[in-house]
């Protein structure tokens, strides 16, 4: 009884919270729900149509959804660089902020799973894949694996996340018993479905692009950049429209640990790149078709080098401490990190891999005007996601959204009452 | 005393074959649904239902094979390089057996066409060659289609086990299973797999009403299909229909376990390849050339 009154409580308390906000609030829910909609509008067609709605064709059989998806694998896992210093070295100023990286990654393990639901061709049959319904092709299918690591992985960061929160309305710590074990584990999972997603191209030997021992390091070395980047504007934005409180240590730390990661996944691009154009084997053409074009076809010339260029300009920004602690360079430095990561994913790793094709033919894969209307949706989806759990999340951390008091002390009281008679009966 | 048990034991009885019956359905409705598992007499009933929908549908008597593999028979494809002449008939006589998609056009087989100078090299291949008349000068044609890998990448990478290796060799999809995530496609170094985009648009007056519930019958949007060498013909005794329609006799096919079969005399006697052989997919489609 009382805990079906907390929870209400605590819910009716959260769409209050959700339901309330300035103007800015109300024009930002707005934008996404108009990005919804259209987005929605554009699957529906899909949906009737089938995927020719898409600029995938034989050729290149995956597009800007499973780019888009990889790439927020990333962005999930990267929750992981502030859960290390902040359980293992117990590093305070880190630890007050995990609880978003968390909210994040749940926000972005939902977009993943819809970004692959909007992929498929039989959407109505996703129960398939469900045993015992359906049938789990595991462990031979790699795609089973990540069906299973994703959705574990949301559970736990579920779990995780609601606690502390639930607990912290109620004014009490959360469960070390049960919190520390889980964020513990949560390291090698983050580490696991990044890895394992990685696996899902690198295992097809029949496209060289991605039979590369490389992918699943420099999949990790890029998710620890593009996923801290994001948070520490969200950071920023949350220090300047609320009361919270975030030092400028633990943002810059984050900053060099994500030049760290740029240098890495710098690196691990020009070892590929060297091992290909240096051997100048058959292999050669997919790594060439993204930086220099194969003949006439140069569609993604331009957007190759914009990752380069980008990826560059954040790693020199935050390698400089006295630029990672100038708040102008460290937002250019955050923005040019996720669009260069956003880039380098959701168009340089899918497209080249399957261009030219198995037979040689040279495809010229774009994203059509559908792809890019369900794309930015579901994108608009976890936006809207993270932004209602942040609505409910930041209140209850700065210890403005807790239970009323007065109204429970009653039944507190009962419960005291009637305890003594438990134990004796 | 007996009187008094008789209801007893047949409201337990009772009891007992209800639960069973509801069992039973439960297991009907519930049990295995891919084709892949799915028992003989109730792969019979799935068999019927396909066709009277098909039939419906096309308003001609479309039967549905549910014949299985013959024991002691591995098929396997030949194809002599060195006679194919780059006609395609053998593309269009395969799309008006296996009821393909008209709209927008599926072709199981691609033939490709090579320069003599490079050699068997996909990345100067061409499969929208169109002289007025073929063989072109300074060129040869490499058709290519699913190669029924032993060692198959496509049917290990699918999530839900909708694709598999048949006992004769024959690498075949469960349309009704397919969940359409095209991994297999990613996965085939071939490109003999192919997705439908869209509603696969097939007029009645072409059907082929003779199909195998494992190879040609009518394929819905969203899933992936392939060449099954024919399985609907094979595994009846009969070539496949690009086998049939070649011209020049480039095509052979036959059973690799017989010993006599000119499969088998091909690949002891001719200079034969596979495709991509460091893949180790272990094809059982063999080029030769035999001139």
């Amino acid at each position: 009884m009382r805990t079906i009154l907390l929870f209400s409580q605590f819910t009716r308390g959260s769409a209050k919270l959700i339901l309330r906000g300035p103007r800015s609030y109300w024009a930002w829910l707005a934008f996404l729900a108009l990005l919804i909609i259209s987005g929605a509008l554009a699957y529906s067609a899909q949906v009737r149509t089938g995927l020719a709605l898409s600029a995938m064709r034989d050729q290149v059989s995956w597009g800007f959804y499973i780019g888009n998806f990889t790439f927020l694998v990333g962005v999930a896992a990267a929750a992981v660089i502030l859960v290390i210093p902040a359980y293992i070295y117990d590093w305070k100023p880190i630890r007050e902020i995990v609880i978003y990286g968390e909210l994040l990654a749940i926000s972005a393990i939902v977009m993943c799973l819809l970004f692959v639901l909007v992929d498929i061709g039989r959407p109505d049959r996703f129960w398939h894949l469900i045993p015992p319904f359906g049938y789990l092709n595991f462990p031979q299918s790699i795609l089973a694996w990540d069906v299973l690591v994703l959705n574990l992985y949301f559970v736990i960061n579920f779990v995780v996340a609601t606690h502390i929160l639930y607990r912290a309305f109620h004014g009490k710590k959360y469960a070390k018993r049960l919190v520390v074990p889980l964020v513990l584990f949560s390291i090698p999972m983050a580490v696991g479905i990044h890895t394992v997603t990685a696996f899902l191209y690198n295992g097809l030997a029949a496209r060289p692009y991605w039979n590369s021992s490389i992918l699943a390091p420099q999949f990790l070395a890029s998710a620890f950049c593009s996923g801290p980047a994001i948070l520490l504007v969200v950071l920023q934005l949350l220090r300047k429209f609320t009361r919270f409180e975030i030092q400028d240590q633990a943002i810059w730390k984050i900053a060099e640990l994500m030049a760290y990661a740029m240098f890495l996944n710098l690196f691990l691009h020009g070892a590929e790149a060297f091992k290909e154009f240096y051997s100048d084997t058959e292999h050669l053409l997919y790594t060439k078709y993204w930086y220099v074009g194969l003949g006439d076809h140069r569609t993604l010339v331009p957007y190759a080098w914009s990752a380069v260029a980008l990826n560059l300009i954040a790693f020199g920004l935050f390698i400089v401490p006295a630029a990672r602690r100038h708040w102008l360079t460290l937002n250019i430095g955050c923005l040019a990190t996720y669009a260069g990561v956003y880039i380098e994913k959701g168009m340089g790793l899918i497209i080249p891999g399957l261009t030219p094709d198995t037979l040689g033919e040279i495809y010229e894969y774009y994203p059509t005007f559908t792809e890019l209307r369900v794309a930015a949706g579901v994108f608009a989806i976890g936006f809207l996601l993270f932004t209602i759990m942040l609505k409910v999340a930041v209140p209850i951390s700065l210890g403005e959204f807790v239970r009323a008091p007065h109204r429970l002390a009653a039944q507190d009281a009962e419960t005291e009452a009637f305890t003594p008679s438990a134990a004796g009966a | 005393m007996s009187s008094q048990e008789k209801p007893k034991v047949s409201r337990r009885l009772f009891a007992t074959s209800g639960a069973s019956a509801a069992a039973a359905w439960v297991l009907t409705a519930c049990g295995p649904k891919r084709l892949h598992e799915v028992p003989r007499d109730r792969l019979r009933t799935a068999l019927q239902e396909m066709e009277r929908k098909y039939s419906e549908r096309t308003g001609k008597d479309v039967k549905v094979s549910g014949a299985g593999p013959l024991p002691g028979v591995e098929f396997a494809y030949g194809l002599d390089i060195s006679r194919c002449i780059g006609c395609r008939r053998c593309v269009y006589a395969c799309t008006e057996e296996n009821n393909q998609s008209r709209d927008p056009q599926i072709h199981w087989i691609k033939v490709l066409s090579m320069e003599k100078e490079k050699g068997v090299d996909f990345s100067h291949a061409d499969p929208y060659y169109h002289p007025a008349t073929v063989p072109q000068e300074g060129h040869f044609y490499v058709p290519v289609a699913c190669q029924q890998c032993k060692n198959p990448p496509c049917t290990k990478v699918c999530p839900t086990g909708a694709t598999w290796s048949e006992p004769d060799g024959i690498v075949v999809i469960d349309y009704d299973w397919c969940i359409g995530c095209r991994y297999c496609m990613a996965a085939c170094p071939y490109g003999a797999r192919h997705f439908n985009w869209a509603e696969p648009v097939l007029p009645t007056d072409v059907v082929n009403p003779n199909t195998h519930y494992l190879g040609n019958r009518p394929r819905p949007k969203g899933v992936v299909e392939k060449c099954t060498f024919c399985i609907q013909r094979t595994r009846a005794g009969k070539y496949p229909s690009c086998v049939e329609v070649c011209p020049v006799g480039a095509r052979k096919f036959g059973n690799l376990l017989d010993k006599d079969s000119e499969i088998r005399y091909i690949i002891e006697h001719k200079r034969v390849l596979v495709l991509k052989e460091e893949l180790n997919t272990v094809p059982r489609f063999f080029y030769f050339y035999a001139t």
